[in-house]
């Protein structure tokens, strides 16, 4: 039996299915931030060295987490999207990036939120920082180039470029970050140094990164319909679903 | 193939010769660029010193930069590149000549008077060995990165701004051992590593960029 692998890759079958998803995983996300947030705000014990202020790694982490792989999912979309020139890949990766993005602008802000009381600083050159702010400007970087492009099919192809470039160019980012780091200061501070975490706080932190990859999904779900529709406004399915939400 | 690749380079030098102001104006830059970092942190010696390499180097870098958008913009206003493209030449080939010709014209010249602006920021004469040589692996790195965001922004809108947030980002771990290898021989321990990592980069960009830029161009132009 041969299967039929393209399937969802036309937008008119993944249209609904999309939709379908979406609602899934927003509920799971929902449950498993609640029962993440439950748990790192209110079971998790505090932290011997770092008092409360540890409790943002329930955020952070996770965030920071989501970031780096949803950059990986964008390029891989991209590269399938260059490879068999399906019209879905381009829209998948186009919807990631703002999700991603955002996932990014989280990590760094919870980070020097957490930051200012442990290490008495809003910002450190640190290697892990640095690498994830330079995260953050490749994201801005794919999504300022597809705006620029009016015509979606090219905005998609040189999107794909550009995150396949970068996803080459992430790792090489962050060693030349980390041998820089230590080659000017002496490792002050480090994000390495995990005290051995308590049962309930790795628990709280993975439901969390499982909230935050529900909710990315769902997200990138909802914004991908909407690209779809955009695109596809002029055929059938696509004008037929609009007047029929008008 | 050769021939090919000879061709493309002394036809953009000889294009460059032509229009010399293009050249002098990146040179310019670069030389203003770094004239104003002591204007703006205080003429003190010993800081000049230390920060000297860095501003150098970013300094190239924004220079360098400023130049990309031209790398394919008159060949692609007035149909050239097409005829590149629907050649027998592999595009990579040309793109690799075009941008060796690019690095010949705006990034020589650079490394060339960086050692007379090194003077400025009192850097010791020792460094100077280093400062060119990383430089001289450095920028043409920087062209090879570069040109493929020239090739994915060649004919938009807003292209130069644009190009500078493509290519800034990727540009940071040469800026690194680049900078870094001027630092690293200043503080006695020699900067032979980072030069080596220079050189494998731009053994490995000079190796897959073109065909990156190639793809750009086909998508840019299809």
């Amino acid at each position: 039996m041969s299967i039929n692998w393209f399937k969802y890759s036309s937008p008119q079958t993944f249209f609904p299915v999309a939709g379908k998803l979406a609602l899934f995983f927003g509920a799971l996300a929902i449950v498993a931030c609640a029962v993440g947030l439950y748990l790192g705000f209110f079971a998790a014990p505090t932290d011997a060295q770092q008092g409360e202020s540890y409790r943002i790694i329930f955020i952070h982490v996770p965030a920071a987490w989501m970031s780096m792989f949803l950059y990986v999912v964008m390029a891989f979309w991209a590269g399938i999207g260059l490879a068999f020139n399906t019209r879905l890949s381009g829209m998948m990766a186009s919807a990631i990036a703002p999700t991603g993005a955002l996932f990014t602008f989280i990590a760094l802000w919870t980070g020097s939120l957490w930051g200012k009381p442990t290490w008495g600083t809003w910002w450190v050159w640190d290697a892990r920082l640095t690498s994830e702010l330079i995260l953050l400007f490749l994201y801005f970087g794919f999504m300022a180039l597809q705006a620029a492009i009016d015509d979606p099919r090219r905005a998609d192809k040189a999107g794909a470029l550009l995150a396949l470039v970068g996803v080459v160019n992430v790792p090489i980012i962050y060693f030349s970050v980390q041998w820089w780091n230590t080659l000017h200061q002496g490792a002050s501070v480090s994000l390495t140094k995990s005290p051995t975490m308590a049962a309930t706080m790795l628990a709280g932190m993975l439901i969390m990164t499982f909230g935050f990859w529900f909710y990315g999904i769902a997200a990138i779900l909802l914004r991908a319909r909407c690209i779809m529709l955009e695109r596809e406004r002029v055929s059938d399915w696509a004008s037929q679903y609009a007047k029929g939400a008008a | 193939m050769i021939a090919a690749l000879r061709c493309v380079i002394f036809r953009d030098l000889l294009l460059a010769a032509r229009r010399n102001s293009d050249v002098l104006t990146v040179v310019l830059f670069f030389v203003i660029v770094v004239s104003l970092f002591p204007l703006g942190i205080g003429p003190e010696p010993k800081l000049l010193r230390t920060v000297g390499p860095g501003v150098l180097w970013v300094a190239a870098l924004l220079a360098s930069m400023l130049a990309l958008s031209r790398v394919f913009a008159a060949d692609h206003a007035d149909g050239t590149l097409e005829q590149m493209m629907l050649g027998a030449t592999p595009l990579g080939i040309i793109v690799a000549a075009k941008v060796f010709a690019h690095w010949l014209v705006t990034g020589l010249p650079l490394v060339l008077i960086s050692p007379v602006l090194a003077l400025q920021f009192d850097l010791p004469r020792e460094l100077f060995g280093v400062l060119v040589l990383s430089l001289a692996l450095g920028t043409p790195i920087l062209s090879l990165i570069g040109a493929i965001g020239a090739a994915l922004t060649l004919g938009l809108r807003g292209a130069g701004a644009l190009l500078s947030l493509l290519v800034l980002p990727l540009y940071v771990p040469v800026l690194v051992i680049g900078a870094g290898a001027t630092e690293a021989a200043a503080s006695g321990l020699g900067g032979s590593a980072q030069l080596l990592l220079l050189g494998a980069m731009l053994i490995v960009a000079a190796a897959f960029a073109p065909w990156a830029v190639a793809a750009a161009l086909r998508i840019s132009v299809e």
